[in-house]
C-alpha cells in the first residue's frame, strides 16, 4: 500500500497536467495490490469455493445477450441431466444503458460464489465513453488477471491446418483495455496504455507456472516492442525475468505483426503463448479460426481468488440468436472447464468426453462448422452419449 | 451584353488554367510521354532486385525514366536527421518513387529509414492488394483484399512515459484530421479500383473515444460515397473471419496498429512479404511503392533473391499513374511464369537465379507482343 500512496504524492508533485491521469493510473495499480494480501495459489493449487448446503456448490450465471441465454439453458438442461451437483444463481445483465447495479449485483454474486459462467454482454459502441464494456467491467473488478484459452485442432472438423496445439495466455486486467481516454484538444482524442511491472510478471508468472504443470517446452512473448520501446519492453523484461527462473522452457519472443503470418502459414510451430491484452485479443481470434471457429473454443478467466468461464471468443452472436443453430460445443467445454475448477472432474470428463465424441465421431456439425445440424439436436446427441456411458442420469 | 461575355471568357479562362494546374500524373504522361520516377534501390539484395524490375520495364517498353537516388540518414543543419537533399528534391519533382529494402542500424542513434521518409513525405496511407497467386501454393486460395492503414498516428505516435517505477504508459493518439483523411482515400480508392465495400475495423466497443472518433469519420466518408458499400467490424471479429474464409472482404481501413497487425496477416494468407506489394501514399500527391520484406544480407548479391514483390509494386505504381495496360502486361507475365512453376527462385519452390526468373518474364513479354 505503500506504493498507492507514493503514486498519489508524487502526483502532487508531478506537473497537474498529469495529476488527473495518474489518479486514474494509480486506481489501475492499485487493484493490483490490493488482491496480492489474498493470494492463494496460482492453477493446479486452487483451492474451491466451499460447497454449501448438502455438498452442492453455488455457481453464479450471467446469461448475456445473444445466443448466451439459449446456449446456458442448454448447459443447464446436460448438468441436470447428469445430475452435476452444482446449482446455478442466474444474474441478469441488461445490456440498455440503465443503471450500474445489475452489474453490481452480478460482481457481488460471484464474489459470493467464487465462480461463474457467462455469456458475452453487448456493448452498444455508440453510447458515451463513460459507459464502459460491462464486460471488461467485470473483469478488473474481479481482478481476472489471466486470460486462457486451449487452441486444439478436432479430428471431426476440417481446417486447413491441422495439428495445432497452442495454449494462449492472455493478461486481462490493463493494457489497451485500461479505457483511460481524453480529448484534450478538440478533434484530437488520446488513449493510455498502461503496462505494469507487477501484472506483466505476474502473468508472465502463470504462464510459466501453466507450461511447467502441463509438460508444455516452449513459451513465446509476443510484443511490439520496436514501437513501444518502454511499454512492451517492460512487458518483454519481466517475462525474460521470469524466464529465467524456468530454466527447463525455451523462453523466445516474436513481434505481434510477424505473429500473425507465422500463424497462418505455420501455426503448428507455436506451444504456449504469453501476451498483453490487444494482442492476445488478435491471437486468439486467430488460433480460434484456424482451429474450426468460435463455437469450438472455451475460455477461461482465472484471478486469485475469482474464476470466470465463457466461450474464448467472447462472441454475441446476435445474428444468430434464438434460430437453434448455435454450436454449443464451446459453452458446454467452458462449464467443463468450470467443473474442473471446482474439482468435479468426473463429471467434466463425462460431459467432455460426450462433446467430443459427438463432434468426432457421430459428427454431427452445427451449420458454422459446414453441418445441418441444430443446436438441440447437437445438445440431445451429447446427452445420450452421457447416458449410453452408464452414467446415472435423469429421465432424458 | 459586354459584361456577360468578359465574364463568360473569364470563367472559361480560369477552367483552361485551372486544369493545366492540376495536371494528373496521367496528364503529364500524356503531355510529355515519359514519366521520371524516383528509384531507390535499398540495402541487401536492394539493388539487384531493383536491377531485374528496370530490365523488365524496358522489355515491357514501359515509358518510365529511372532516376536513382540513396537514401543514407544525414544530419541536417540544427542537429536533425534528414534524408539527403538530392533525394528529397527528385522525389518532389517527379512525386512517384519506387523502393527497395533498407536496413535500420542498430545503435545507428538515428530513427529508422522508413519512418524518416513517412515523416518527409507525410505518408500518410499505407496501401495493401493481397491477391493469392496461382503457382504458389497457401492453404488460403482466391484471396483478393486490400488493407489501407493509418500510417502517422494511433499506437505509434511513440509517446510513451514511465509514470513511476514500474507503471508506464503509452499513448495512442487519434486526431479526427487524420481520421478524415484516411477514410476519404479509403472510399476514393474504392472507387477509382472498382471495389465494391469498405469495411472500417475498430475496437470502439472498449476503445470508445478513440476507435469512436475513427468510426465517426469513416462514416461520414461514407456518405459521401454512396456507391461504395460500407460496413464496420470489430477488430477480432475480422480476424476470427478473416482465417476462416478471407473471400468475404474486400478493402478495410483501420488505424496504425489494427492496420500493421491485418496487413501482415493478409500478406501471410497469399505466401509471405516475398511477394506482397505496398504502396504509400502521401500528401501534396506523393506517392512511394515499395517491397516490404527485409534486406535479406544472406543472400545479397549472389543472384539468388526474388523480384516478385518489388515488381508487383511497381505494377501498383503503373496503375496509379494510369498506365493500365504496361500493368497488366507485366503482372500477366509475372503470374504466367509462377504458375508454370518451371523457373522459379528457391523462396518460391524452385532453384533458379534471380536473374532466369526475369529473363523468363522479359521472354513472356516479348511473346506477348
Amino acid at each position: 500500500m505503500a506504493a498507492h500512496s507514493a503514486v498519489l504524492s508524487a502526483s502532487k508533485i508531478i506537473n497537474p497536467f498529469w495529476v488527473g491521469r495518474l489518479g486514474n493510473t494509480a486506481k489501475v495499480f492499485g487493484t493490483t495490490l490490493i488482491s496480492h494480501r489474498n493470494k492463494t495459489s496460482l492453477t493446479g493449487e486452487n483451492i474451491p469455493p466451499p460447497a454449501k448446503y448438502g455438498g452442492r456448490h453455488t455457481v453464479t450465471l450471467i446469461p448475456g445477450d445473444g445466443i448466451g441465454p439459449e446456449l446456458l439453458n442448454h448447459v443447464r438442461e446436460v448438468f441436470r441431466f447428469t445430475c452435476v451437483p452444482v446449482d446455478f444463481e442466474v444474474v441478469n445483465v441488461n445490456s440498455a444503458l440503465e443503471t450500474d447495479d445489475d452489474m453490481n449485483n452480478a460482481i457481488t454474486a460471484i464474489r459470493r460464489n467464487g465462480v461463474a459462467l457467462k455469456g458475452n454482454i453487448e456493448t452498444k459502441h455508440t453510447l458515451p465513453a463513460s459507459v464502459k464494456s460491462r464486460n471488461n467491467v467485470l473483469r478488473t473488478s474481479l481482478d481476472l488477471y489471466a486470460n486462457v484459452m486451449h487452441c486444439q485442432s478436432l479430428p471431426g472438423v476440417q481446417t486447413r491446418h491441422k495439428n495445432i496445439d497452442i495454449m494462449i495466455i492472455r493478461e486481462n486486467t490493463e493494457g489497451e483495455y485500461s479505457s483511460l481516454e481524453h480529448e484534450s484538444v478538440s478533434g484530437v482524442v488520446e488513449s493510455l496504455k498502461i503496462i505494469t511491472r507487477n501484472n506483466s510478471l505476474r502473468i508472465a508468472d502463470y504462464a510459466f507456472k501453466l507450461a511447467r504443470e502441463r509438460g508444455r517446452r516452449r513459451v513465446t512473448a509476443v510484443h511490439k516492442a520496436n514501437i513501444m520501446k518502454l511499454g512492451d519492453g517492460l512487458f518483454l523484461q519481466c517475462c525474460r525475468e521470469v524466464a529465467s527462473g524456468y530454466p527447463e522452457i525455451t523462453f523466445d519472443s516474436m513481434i505481434v505483426d510477424n505473429t500473425t503470418m507465422q500463424l497462418v502459414s505455420k501455426p503448428q510451430q507455436f506451444d504456449v503463448m504469453v501476451m498483453p491484452n490487444l494482442y492476445g485479443n488478435v491471437v486468439s481470434n486467430v488460433c480460434a479460426g484456424l482451429v474450426g471457429g468460435p463455437g469450438l473454443v472455451p475460455g477461461a478467466n482465472y484471478g486469485h481468488v475469482y474464476a470466470v468461464f465463457e466461450t474464448a471468443t467472447r462472441n454475441t452472436g446476435k445474428s444468430i440468436a434464438e434460430k437453434n443453430i448455435a454450436n454449443p460445443t464451446a459453452m458446454l467445454l467452458a462449464s467443463c472447464l468450470m467443473l474442473d475448477h471446482l474439482k468435479l472432474n468426473d463429471y467434466a470428463s463425462v460431459i467432455r468426453n460426450a462433446v467430443l465424441t459427438t463432434m468426432n465421431e457421430t459428427r454431427l456439425h452445427t451449420a458454422d462448422l459446414g453441418g445441418q445440424g441444430t443446436t438441440l439436436e447437437v445438445v440431445q446427441s451429447v446427452m445420450r452419449v452421457i447416458q449410453s456411458k452408464g452414467q446415472f442420469t435423469a429421465e432424458l | 451584353g459586354k459584361k456577360l461575355i468578359c465574364v463568360l471568357f473569364f470563367s472559361q479562362l480560369s477552367r483552361v488554367v485551372g486544369a493545366a494546374k492540376n495536371e494528373t500524373p496521367q496528364s503529364r504522361t500524356f503531355i510529355r510521354g515519359i514519366q521520371t520516377v524516383t528509384l531507390i534501390p535499398g540495402d541487401g539484395i536492394g539493388p539487384e532486385i531493383s536491377n531485374a524490375v528496370m530490365k523488365i520495364f524496358e522489355a515491357a517498353k514501359a515509358p518510365i525514366r529511372w532516376e536513382e537516388r540513396n537514401v543514407t540518414a544525414i544530419r541536417g543543419p540544427g542537429g536533425k536527421w534528414m534524408i539527403p537533399p538530392d533525394a528529397k528534391e527528385s522525389m518532389d519533382k517527379n512525386k512517384i518513387g519506387l523502393k527497395g529494402p533498407l536496413k535500420t542500424p542498430i545503435a545507428a542513434g538515428h530513427p529508422s529509414m522508413n519512418l524518416l521518409l513517412r515523416k518527409t513525405f507525410d505518408l500518410y496511407a499505407n496501401v495493401r492488394p493481397c491477391v493469392s497467386i496461382e503457382g504458389y501454393q497457401t492453404p488460403y486460395t482466391d484471396v483478393n483484399l486490400v488493407t489501407i492503414r493509418e500510417n502517422t498516428e494511433g499506437e505509434y505516435s511513440g509517446i510513451e512515459h514511465v509514470i513511476v517505477d514500474g507503471v508506464v504508459q503509452s499513448i495512442k493518439l487519434i486526431t479526427e484530421q487524420a481520421s478524415k483523411r484516411i477514410a476519404e482515400y479509403a472510399f476514393e480508392y474504392a472507387r477509382n479500383n472498382q471495389r465494391a465495400s469498405v469495411t472500417a475495423v475498430h475496437k470502439a466497443n472498449i476503445m470508445r473515444m478513440s476507435d469512436g472518433l475513427f468510426l465517426r469519420k469513416c462514416r461520414e466518408a461514407a456518405e459521401k460515397y454512396k456507391d461504395v458499400k460500407f460496413t464496420e467490424m470489430y477488430l477480432d471479429t475480422v480476424c476470427l473471419n478473416m482465417v476462416q474464409d478471407p473471400t468475404q472482404f474486400d478493402v478495410l481501413v483501420m488505424p496504425n496498429l489494427y492496420g500493421d497487425i491485418l496487413s501482415d496477416l493478409c500478406a501471410g494468407l497469399i505466401g509471405g512479404l516475398g511477394v506482397t506489394p505496398s504502396g504509400n501514399i502521401g500528401a501534396n500527391g506523393v506517392a512511394i511503392f515499395e517491397s516490404v520484406h527485409g534486406t535479406a544480407p544472406d543472400i545479397a548479391g549472389k543472384d539468388l533473391a526474388n523480384p516478385t514483390a518489388l515488381l508487383l509494386s511497381a505494377v501498383m505504381m503503373l496503375r496509379h499513374m494510369g498506365l493500365h495496360g504496361h500493368a497488366k502486361k507485366i503482372e500477366t507475365a509475372c503470374f504466367d511464369t509462377i504458375r508454370d512453376r518451371k523457373v522459379l527462385t528457391k523462396d518460391l519452390g524452385g532453384n533458379s537465379k534471380c536473374s532466369e526468373f526475369t529473363e523468363a518474364i522479359c521472354q513472356r513479354m516479348k511473346d506477348m507482343d
